[in-house]
């Protein structure tokens, strides 16, 4: 960052303060040093937090001299701060991450920490490798995953049952989209959708395009072969969203509705699916009904996204994210030590063993119990084609471009071919 | 922003206002110590929040910088053509003007009227008064959490209300067409009571005994508002107007939390669209490039109000 003399001197100062601020600290402090990792999350599911703060326990005991400080931001002013914050003298030492283009600007602009050579041997062979590998840029490695979600539809079966549809007979996207014409004749909203953040909206376009056109489409899209994002897959993977969209199967007022709030509407049955992620989407949408009670494990059910009929891609293709930790540029010995601890088997399965996520240590998904989670970790497990969400790894610029026309194209302002056009406008844009 | 400015210019004008022979001397004298003591404070925090911001953002803005590192993709004035050829940017202008037009064309007018009713000392007008400020003692993202919740479509207050009269109430902050108006709503609601209090400070200031003549001479409630109220409150008026415009401008914490900008980008601002098309998409220099015209705006429009409206007060 650019820093005028007087910006200089003014930190200098600072520096000066601060360091006073230091040596009086350490008179007082006893002769152990202490060494302090900010640990900054964004998480807002308790249930993982109270897990978190355990492992971070757990680690002070077998580690003396260290603490683990958890900080939290909530995600937008997290995104928002962080290029400021990592830049500061108060960066955190491990902070949360999506990996994909955000992650390789950071590592670009030389604020994240190599771990190559720590993680090479005994804690890398532990890792599933195509999760690890979402951690790499430029042939080397700045962080380690944590945790991997698939998006899938979970439906209410109470609902389904009301409305005579069968979640196992929707293999295809038009068998989806007759079982949305069914359950909108009952009476019933078929869809809640998040469109207050786009976000959500964007899962739909991207799984379309992902089953019509496979991992090659994206490949080529990235390496700016043809007609890169204007091209037919993304065309025909719009007018497949279109097809849904213009049977008007969301919750009213879906454009102004929040994420935690499209859970509340699926937990009190105001909507037969949610196409969500696996892990949380139990807890939250029993968290955010306005009952508090939501919809009974048992009553809940998940399927995969539907297959298109003629498409490239395979029925085990998966979206959904990576999420792990990236080191920061001036982080202790110690930060990479806790990384390691809270990415090895042993934590991994207790993670597992809660049903929170599913975990990326190899085995670890083994302690999962909850059948529906089982079932995503199997699906993931199986998966040829693991993408990340196109708003993480086409870096946050094109990211926002996406959920805007997406979203755009799903309340019926822009067509397929302008949405498409609109993506691939913003890509060349970065290039 | 103009509280700010003038905090230099009234300090160093200070001495100059000193006039005449022999006390000139001895006020120059006295007149060191305070600039010396009193200037750099004020000089420095200017330089430092506000002068250097500014100039750092105009550099931003001619590079393509996603914010870390230092800046090194030098863009020229790329950024400034993708910011005019963006629709979103130009409704952002559009809503901002309409936000002019509504404070100026509304929220004055009943900050007026409500002024003139209120100024009187009659029994129980305290309170009207406190009732009528309160809105503008919350935190603007409070308000715009608050009406969040009066707008829902699903459990909100509108569509209970709505639903008393036997109608349906839209679901406001979800329709494109709507959401602005809903934004503007909050607006005058929240910020009316302010202009209230200037006007009543101003009213309170206009001799009685002007009233009192006008109405010996037969002068109507029209005439007495219209011939006296008006012109005397007049530096009031303009006043007013400058701070609706440019709080205008740069109205931001509001309507994060009611819409976020949304739906379809329709309710950004240029302040939101500085956010979400800058900040959040990591794109420094092309958010630079937007607060370097908003601030064009701002003092073209401050320098030439003051100038040409102000230039009595």
């Amino acid at each position: 960052m650019h820093m005028s003399k007087l910006g200089r001197g003014l930190r200098l100062a600072a520096r000066c303060v601060a360091g006073t601020a230091v040596i009086s600290g350490l008179a007082l402090s006893s002769a152990a040093a202490q060494t302090k990792v900010r640990w900054l999350h964004v998480e807002q599911n308790p249930l993982v937090v109270e897990y978190w703060k355990e492992v971070a326990q757990d680690f002070e005991k077998a580690n003396p001299g260290t603490t683990i400080e958890m900080q939290f931001l909530e995600n937008e002013s997290f995104k928002a701060k962080l290029p400021t914050l990592l830049q500061s003298a108060d960066a955190p030492h491990l902070f949360y991450s999506w990996a994909g283009g955000v992650m390789r600007a950071q590592v670009d602009a030389g604020a994240v920490k190599d771990i190559t050579k720590e993680m090479s041997g005994e804690w890398m062979d532990g890792l599933n490798p195509s999760a690890a590998k979402a951690f790499n840029h430029k042939g080397k490695f700045w962080g380690a995953p944590e945790r991997m979600t698939r998006i899938e539809f979970f439906y209410n079966k109470a609902l389904f049952r009301k409305a005579g549809v069968d979640a196992g007979q929707i293999r295809t996207w038009n068998d989806f989209l007759k079982a949305v014409e069914t359950i909108k004749k009952a009476g019933i909203t078929p869809i809640a959708v998040g469109g207050g953040e786009k976000w959500p909206v964007h899962f739909y376009w991207v799984y379309l395009a992902i089953r019509q056109g496979g991992q090659a489409a994206f490949q080529e899209a990235t390496s700016g072969k043809g007609d890169g994002f204007a091209g037919p897959t993304f065309v025909k993977a719009g007018q497949l969203f279109k097809q849904l969209a213009d049977l008007e199967p969301f919750q009213p007022g879906w454009q102004g509705t929040m994420w935690p709030a499209t859970l509340g509407a699926f937990g009190d049955g105001r909507a037969a699916m949610v196409l969500s992620f696996s892990g949380t989407t139990p807890v939250l949408q029993r968290r955010n009904s306005a009952s508090g009670q939501g919809i009974p494990d048992e009553e809940l059910g998940t399927f995969s996204f539907p297959v298109v009929e003629g498409g490239k891609g395979l029925p085990t293709d998966t979206m959904g994210g990576i999420n792990g930790w990236l080191v920061g540029r001036n982080a202790p010995k110690e930060a990479v030590d806790f990384l390691r601890f809270l990415t090895r088997a042993e934590n991994q399965r207790k993670m597992g063993a809660r049903n929170l996520y599913i975990p990326i240590a190899k085995g670890a998904d083994a302690a999962i119990t909850s059948p529906l989670l089982k079932a995503s970790a199997e699906g993931l497990a199986a998966s040829t084609y693991h993408q990340n969400f196109y708003d993480q790894d086409l870096g946050p610029a094109v990211g926002r471009v996406v959920n805007d026309t997406t979203t755009d194209l799903a309340a019926g302002h822009l067509t397929p071919e302008q949405a498409a056009r609109a993506i691939q406008d913003a890509w060349e844009l970065e290039r | 922003m103009s509280s700010l400015h003038s905090v230099p210019t009234t300090a160093a004008a200070a001495p100059t206002r000193s006039r005449g022979g022999a006390r000139r001397k001895g006020l120059r004298r006295g007149v060191w110590p305070v600039l010396v003591l009193f200037l750099p404070p004020a000089f420095l925090l200017f330089t430092i929040f506000v002068v250097l911001p500014i100039g750092e953002a105009a550099w931003y803005s001619l590079y393509d910088w996603s914010g870390y590192g230092a800046p090194e993709v030098f863009v020229g004035l790329r950024n400034y053509e993708l910011l005019f050829r963006n629709p979103v940017f130009l409704t952002a202008l559009k809503n901002n003007l309409l936000i002019i037009a509504v404070s100026a064309l509304v929220q004055l007018p009943l900050a007026l009227w409500l002024a003139t009713l209120v100024s009187h000392r009659i029994p129980g007008v305290v309170a009207f008064r406190l009732v009528f400020f309160l809105p503008y003692v919350l935190a603007d993202v409070a308000a715009g959490l608050i009406w969040r919740f009066v707008y829902d479509g699903d459990y909100g207050l509108l569509p209970a209300l709505a639903s008393l009269v036997g109608m349906t109430a839209p679901y406001v902050l979800a329709d494109r067409d709507l959401a602005i108006y809903a934004v503007l709503a909050v607006v005058v609601w929240k910020y009316f009571g302010f202009h209230m209090m200037l006007f009543i400070a101003g009213l309170q200031a206009i001799d009685r005994e002007i009233y009192e003549a006008a109405e010996i001479d037969g002068a109507s409630r029209l005439q007495r508002f219209r011939r006296i109220t008006l012109p005397l409150l007049a530096p009031t008026i303009r006043l007013s107007v400058f701070f609706s415009v440019i709080g205008s401008l740069q109205l931001f914490d509001m309507i994060m939390p009611l819409t976020a900008g949304g739906p379809s980008n329709s309710s950004q601002t240029m302040v939101t669209f500085l956010y979400s098309f800058g900040i959040t998409r990591m794109k420094i220099g092309f958010g630079s490039a937007v607060g370097v015209v908003l601030f064009c705006i701002c003092v073209t429009f401050a320098f030439f109000y003051r100038r040409g409206v102000m230039r009595h007060d």
